[in-house]
């Protein structure tokens, strides 16, 4: 059935995902009016700082992780499951990682193999703990994700703080991962070469959600869990390996910022960025939709690396843009433009 | 381990409990009429800090406490305004505010105050703790229950007041009416909308109050994110006392117990780091346990 085409594109400008865009942004402009801006200026500023001649390598470089932790979420959320537990899986894969580069006794090049096997193990098994929680003990994931954040942060504090610690430091980090175990950065760019990682994972999932049959059926869970049920899928191990999945991503973030950015582990570092939670908005607004997730993620990534810019040029802090991501979800949300979430299953 | 308990951690334990068991308060109420909310940690948040502006311009903490409570009604009016009458998700509205609230604080924290990460000031106003004048020498008891602030005494009283509201009046009949059976309550002509709307914005006055409790009462500052995860506990404590005032009293007395274990054990010398994790690893035990027995949600 054609549509014709000005219809088609009216129905999908209409359509609540760019409506809620749009009356974010004009929602923003009026607090910046508020607080005695330009909207127009800012906005500039914003695009300039996001895409502008170097910048451009910034955005992709935080776009990077981003993407990662967004498919962390959109993955579960595909099939209506909801992972809260980023931070801490993302944390568990970053000491994990580090623990096997720094101590590993191995040549260089299977220490960082194995460092990010580690880091995605740990992220994988820790985001199953929360599944099985579910399957086994009726925990609901909503909360226990969520929860189990603050031990794996905590673990991870205590160990850089105390054990692990260079003591040659005046902050709480751990020592520096030798070159021969970190990932190489891409040739003629200050981009890590966990750039490629992050790809191929992000292609492999988008394969998964359309060519393969458990991307089916994790599909097919997402629009009516009993159904699928109904149909043969063992929604139990079908929770377990998506949670794995999503918490292996994480993993994998944590891991490449570890091994590929900062070398080292560095209390709190890889947690205050904020990825997580902007990732679950991205996945939020993509309804975690892979390929629209990716693009979702980079559109933020490119809204907070031009908040930078913004903030560097007005008076305005650049945390404005946070809050034009919260205003965006809670639009869409209230349009019911998203799916709703039951209590896991 | 006899040197933890003494009469100091149950008077740090209750005012633990006090901003959990407000939040806790606020979910009770949503979940009898039916709103399932994950709001009350971001409602918390953003009224911390609208408390500590409010005592700050003004110099009275009192009015900080009161902008608090305006500021957590006018948050969860979003869920109100999303949730039940454009009904929304509740959970992705909960995380939205969450997030919202996150953004917004550090925001204006440095709009307002140009500092990053703790606004601390000897000149902010904080609430004064109240001697109540018998009991207070009344032994053992006494040293315990005196000397907490005023939204102290108020959360706790509200363990009576609530359960007379809910079980005992015609309007608490009507919103565990429409919590039930919503389109048996609409038959009877109890506005399902209205009742919601109602019990949405009070679980955002009583965050409001729970928010100026962190941030004038237990300490006088503003810091990010200080509601640290207290807003999810309240969500499991509901879960933990069956949305029952009584058992939710429970349940967020034994996490506010937990806290203060926490806190005490880090005296004894241990690292914060693996003390802090004491509630949640507790909250997640707890609820492990409750669960086996029967499903609870």
């Amino acid at each position: 059935m054609a549509m014709p085409a000005a219809r088609r594109l009216a129905s999908r400008v209409l359509s609540p995902v760019p409506l809620s865009i749009v009356a974010g942004l004009v929602l923003g402009a009026v607090v910046m009016a508020a607080t005695g801006n330009d909207p127009i200026d800012v906005y500039t500023e914003i695009v300039r700082g996001a895409l502008a001649g170097p910048n451009l390598v910034y955005t992709i470089g935080w776009s990077a992780p981003l993407v990662g932790m967004t498919m962390a979420v959109a993955l579960p959320l595909r099939g209506g499951l909801v992972n809260l537990g980023g931070d801490g899986q993302l944390v568990l894969g970053g000491i994990a990682s580090v623990i096997v580069a720094l101590y590993l006794p191995a040549p260089g090049t299977v220490r960082l193999v194995a460092a990010l096997a580690a880091g995605i193990g740990a992220g994988g098994l820790y985001g199953m703990l929360a599944a099985w929680g579910e399957t086994r003990w009726r925990v609901p994931m909503l909360i226990s994700t969520l929860l189990l954040n603050y031990p794996a942060k905590n673990l991870a504090s205590y160990l850089v703080n105390f054990p692990m610690r260079d003591p040659a430091n005046g902050m709480p980090e751990s020592h520096m991962v030798a070159v021969g175990a970190r990932l190489p950065s891409l040739p003629g760019t200050p981009l890590s070469s966990s750039v490629v990682l992050m790809a191929i994972a992000v292609a492999m999932i988008i394969v998964f959600d359309r060519r393969s049959v458990a991307g089916y059926e994790l599909r097919m869970r997402g629009l009516n869990a009993r159904f699928a049920g109904y149909g043969g899928v063992d929604l139990d191990r079908q929770a377990l390996w998506t949670m794995f999945a999503g918490g292996a991503m994480a993993g994998l973030v944590g891991a490449s910022i570890v091994l590929g950015d900062q070398f080292r582990y560095t209390d709190g570092a890889l947690v205050s960025p904020n990825y997580t939670w902007t990732g679950l908005m991205a996945a939020l607004l993509a309804n975690g939709e892979p390929a629209a997730a990716v693009v979702a993620a980079v559109f933020f990534a490119a809204l907070q690396i031009g908040g930078f810019g913004m903030e560097r040029a007005t008076s305005i802090p650049r945390e404005l843009t946070s809050v034009l991501q919260a205003i965006i979800i809670l639009l869409l949300a209230s349009r019911s433009g998203l799916r709703r979430l039951g209590l896991g299953t | 381990m006899l040197g933890i308990f003494d009469i100091l951690l149950f008077h740090s334990t209750i005012q633990a409990v006090t901003p959990i068991l407000l939040a806790a308060w606020a979910g009770l109420i949503c979940e009898r009429a039916g709103v399932f909310t994950i709001a009350q940690e971001g409602l918390m948040l953003g009224s911390a800090f609208a408390a500590v502006a409010g005592s700050w311009y003004t110099g009275d903490a009192f009015v900080g406490v009161m902008v608090a409570v305006v500021a957590g009604t006018l948050l969860s009016a979003i869920l109100a305004a999303g949730g039940v009458w454009f009904k929304g998700d509740t959970i992705v509205i909960g995380i939205g505010i969450n997030l919202l609230a996150d953004g917004l604080t550090i925001f204006l924290l440095r709009q307002l105050f140009d500092v990053q990460g703790v606004f601390q000031n000897p000149n902010l106003a904080g609430l004064a703790t109240l001697k109540i004048p018998v009991i207070d020498r009344v032994a053992i008891f006494g040293p315990i229950v005196s000397g907490q602030t005023w939204i102290t005494y108020f959360a706790w009283a509200l363990v009576a007041v609530i359960s007379v509201f809910l079980f005992r009046t015609s309007w608490g009949l009507r919103l565990r009416g429409v919590g039930q059976q919503p389109e048996a309550a609409e038959t009877l002509g109890v506005s399902v909308r209205r009742y919601r709307t109602a019990a949405v914005l009070a679980s955002g006055a009583l965050c409001g109050l729970a928010g100026a409790q962190l941030s004038l009462g237990s300490v006088t500052l503003f810091a990010e994110g200080m509601s640290a995860g207290r807003g999810w506990i309240a969500v499991v404590a509901v879960m933990l006392g069956r949305a029952h005032p009584l058992g939710v009293l429970g349940a967020s007395a034994l996490f506010g117990l937990a806290d203060a274990v926490g806190l005490r054990m880090q005296g004894l010398g241990l690292p914060n780091q693996l003390t802090d994790a004491a509630p949640y690893v507790f909250t997640l035990i707890a609820l492990v346990l409750a669960v086996r027995r029967k499903r609870i949600v």
